[in-house]
């Protein structure tokens, strides 16, 4: 067979031919030698480039090397695709007829009839069925709820209400080494933990525990070097001007990690609350609703700093169930 | 040789007129029935118009998501467990981190190529949401949301909520320091919804913050699997409603209701949009070379009582950042119950009630104009003053409360104290968009009023006569500017490269159609 005999096999379907010259296309497209001969070298660019990054890739060449060969040659692959497609192809403007969406009348009316009257034999006559059907379809939809949620997690209770500070809790810093009377000269802030949240022989740092980081965060303020009363009613609470509070910001719980020491305020740098530390870490500025809670301290018998009681409230931002 | 040249050619010869294409095309028709659908959407119309690429560069981030994501994936361990870290970063060795930082460390400095992967996946999220943004905003202003394409607007809208909370998880799983107070923030807020808060954050977490470590764990799953399952199935509705119901297009030439003008989907836009596929991937990757975003190493691994100062979240959060900011210090407590309503308010109603009102607009629109005709041609912003006003009033809300998330750095730069900057936000809040809606509103009744607004001038040509007399007349209208008819054609099936020796447009001799004489 030669192509000859093939062609009048071919099965001629009729259709339209575009030329070059055709006004379906795009203005460059009559002088087409010159586009593609723009295409043609920022191919072969983005070639180069692509190749590079290969290159690259294998001498493991820094980050941006790599980024730039291969960022730099699809960005040529692409804008040469892109030209090829906008100079050199039909652009239109073709034209193509909606047809409306919407079935006649008649198919609305036949699907509405079919579910209505379908439905009246077989639903509502068996009403007893379909009832029971519904009732078993829905419990069933409610108790799988219970092992998609309650399997999550632990109910709340009063795990959101304690730290880990209780009586006689001694405060450390994050090295574990405990609080002195000489720790701290007046005008003095540090981070404190419970002794029992920070583990000093895991590695060669200590490690403080989640627990002791995340909730039981507490700064400790040197105001002054006589026991200090910041509200009344917390007369023992500042042995030797020793005060601390709770480090969670009682608006989202960020860490209040700043401290402006010549307006003794202590600022959260999330959205700016700012606590008095003389008066009780009273929100001074901000969206803090409360104040910080105080720890109320003591110096035990070793002459370390220590927890009088657990906070007197809970820690951190507000939730339905604090009182 | 001559004997493989034959079996060869007769090969080719029974293959039939299209050689191995046609004959692909052929065993696929005789099982699926492809070639009339097929070929209709080989023909398939695609209008042209600059804005229409926004929605392509939301589509093309989120491949380049995909891919960068997977890379990412074969390397990051889900992690809090702390380690000690020994690897190429030295300021960090010896140091207590989390197995998810380490693994994140690695990736930017030992894994070959991993520091460009992380930051193109980083630089594409944060393309995806703002394409999704840009495209909604032209997708409202233009009135594409409506009669019937309402539901295309709500499947957007949900992917654009799927994005933003999949942004924030992806954002958490390095466990970096500024991520981890994030998501301390994230925690606090769900924390505070009256009845439900504290038992959603225990179940989620497994316990109070930081919970038993199993959030980690949770958010990658949820980050790599669940919801870009959810994104891509919305994604491929999104798409197929595009194509059931045809592309909007703006007024023009030969344009109606009742038809489609532009170029085919093959080869025209298919090439074009390959293209821009391929540019939007170069882009990412540039930034991603040049461009260093979250340089999680500099942080450090999360540790619940430090913090850095100027914490700034992803720029979607921005404005529920600076809604917490401004909002007053109101918090309910009474009967033994507490409503943090300074968190409650700004973080969880005030999203939840700017959303509601997005997923309704459409409807609303409706009920306000009673209009409930089918709609395929956009409308110019201009020519719907108060829909115009009230998206420009919302955008001025959102870009209000996104600039008070700064309001430290502001009062910093321009010395003058956080107090004053708080209050001017509190009433920027409400003034500026007010101000930006009446102005809108104004200025779209008076581009309404000026003719032939948005056309380009016609010149006008002036004449002297040969007594030395002026005299003008304007010159012919523009191709664009007449009115005009196109009547449906065929696409053409053949492009012949040859260019024809007279120029002009003419029939070839082989074609049966003929292709179509346009004078212009
Ligand atoms: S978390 Fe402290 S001010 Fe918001």
């Amino acid at each position: 067979m030669s192509d000859t005999d093939r062609q009048p096999s071919r099965t001629r379907v009729p259709m339209p031919v575009a030329a070059m010259s055709d006004p379906h296309m795009g203005d460059a497209a009559r002088h087409p030698a010159r586009v593609e001969k723009l295409i043609v070298l920022v191919f072969v660019l983005a070639i180069v480039f692509i190749a590079l990054f290969g290159a690259a890739y294998w001498q493991n060449w820094s980050d941006w090397i790599l980024g730039g060969t291969i960022g730099a040659g699809l960005l040529l692959l692409g804008f040469g695709l892109t030209a090829w497609g906008k100079y050199l192809m039909p652009q239109g403007p073709f034209v193509e007829d909606r047809h409306p969406l919407a079935s006649t009348p008649e198919e609305r009316d036949a699907m509405s009839a079919a579910l209505v009257e379908r439905s009246a034999v077989v639903v509502k006559r068996r009403k007893m069925l379909g009832g029971l059907f519904a009732t078993g379809a829905g419990i069933f939809g409610i108790v799988a709820i219970f092992p998609l949620l309650r399997s999550l997690g632990p109910v709340p209770g009063t795990s959101l209400d304690v730290t880990g500070w209780r009586r006689g809790m001694v405060l450390v810093d994050s090295d574990g080494r405990p609080v002195t009377r000489d720790t701290l000269v007046p005008g003095g802030i540090m981070t404190v933990y419970p002794r029992d949240t920070v583990i000093v022989n895991a590695g060669p740092q200590p490690l403080i525990t989640d627990q002791g980081q995340a909730i039981d965060q507490t700064v400790l303020i040197r105001i002054s070097d006589q026991d200090y009363t910041t509200q009344p009613g917390r007369e023992t609470w500042g042995p030797a001007g020793y005060i601390a509070y709770s480090k969670l910001c009682t608006h989202l719980g960020c860490p209040v990690g700043l401290y402006e020491q010549l307006l003794e305020l202590l600022v959260c740098p999330c959205h700016q609350s700012m606590f008095n530390v003389r008066n009780g870490a009273v929100p001074e500025f901000g969206p803090a609703p409360r104040p910080l809670p105080q720890l109320a301290l003591m110096f035990n018998q070793d002459g370390h700093l220590a927890a009088q009681a657990p906070y007197d409230q809970p820690v951190g931002p507000g939730f339905w169930e604090r009182s | 040789m001559s004997d493989t040249a034959t079996t060869k050619r007769s090969r080719r010869a029974s293959m039939g007129p299209y050689g191995s294409v046609g004959k692909i095309v052929g065993e696929l028709d005789d099982r699926l029935g492809v070639a009339k659908g097929g070929r209709i959407f080989l023909d398939k119309i695609f209008p042209d118009h600059w804005s229409f690429m926004l929605g392509e560069i939301s589509l093309y981030s989120f491949v380049v998501l995909l891919a960068t994501g997977i890379f990412l994936s074969l390397y990051y361990v889900p992690s809090t467990h702390q380690v000690i870290y020994h690897g190429s970063y030295a300021p960090l060795d010896g140091q207590w981190v989390s197995e998810a930082f380490r693994s994140t460390v690695n990736i930017s400095f030992d894994v070959r190529g991993g520091l460009l992967v992380r930051q193109m996946h980083h630089w594409a999220a944060d393309i995806f949401t703002g394409s999704i943004v840009v495209h909604m905003a032209r997708i409202f202003f233009t009135g594409a949301f409506r009669k019937p394409r309402e539901l295309n607007w709500t499947i957007g809208l949900l992917m654009l909520i799927l994005a933003i909370f999949e942004g924030f998880i992806g954002y958490s799983l390095p466990d970096d320091l500024i991520s981890g107070t994030g998501l301390r923030i994230g925690y606090s807020i769900a924390e505070s919804i009256p009845f439900v808060g504290s038992y959603l954050v225990t179940f989620l977490w497994g316990g109070p913050f930081p919970g038993t470590g199993i959030i980690i764990p949770r958010f990658f799953i949820i980050h790599v699997l669940i919801i870009p399952l959810v994104l891509l199935g919305l994604l491929s509705a999104h798409l197929g409603l595009l194509v059931r119901q045809k592309h909007t297009q703006f007024r023009g030439e030969g344009r109606t209701e009742e038809n489609v003008v532009g170029s085919p989907m093959f080869p025209t836009f298919m090439a074009k949009t390959t293209g821009f596929l391929l540019m939007v991937t170069a882009a990412t990757a540039l930034l991603g070379a040049f461009a260093q975003i979250n340089p999680i190493w500099q942080f450090g691994s999360y540790d619940a009582s430090k913090i850095s100062y100027a914490v700034q979240p992803d720029w979607y959060m921005g404005w529920l950042d600076g809604a917490l900011r401004i909002m007053p210090s109101w918090e309910f407590m009474n009967f033994g119950h507490t409503i943090p309503f300074e968190v409650f308010l700004p973080a969880v109603v005030f999203p939840g009630l700017i959303f509601t009102i997005c997923f309704m607009w459409p409807a609303l629109e409706r009920r306000v104009t009673g209009d409930n005709e089918l709609h395929n041609l956009l409308d110019r912003p201009r020519d719907r003053p108060k829909r115009t006003a009230a998206g420009a009033a919302m955008f001025a809300l959102l870009f209000t409360l996104f600039a008070a998330s700064s309001t430290d750095v502001l009062a910093n730069f321009f010395k003058v104290s956080l107090n004053a900057t708080l209050w001017f936000f509190r009433i920027a809040v409400i003034a500026i968009p007010i101000i930006v809606g009446l102005v809108t509103y104004q200025l779209c009744k008076e581009m309404q009023g000026v003719h032939g607004i948005g056309k380009r001038k016609r010149p006008v040509v002036v004449h002297r006569s040969a007594d030395g007399e002026y005299s003008t007349t304007p010159a012919e209208p523009r191709p664009d500017d007449v009115h005009s008819e196109l009547d449906p054609e065929p696409v053409p099936v053949r492009i012949d490269i040859e260019p024809l020796s007279n120029g002009g447009a003419t029939v070839p001799e082989s074609s049966p159609t003929g292709v179509r004489q346009v004078t212009r």
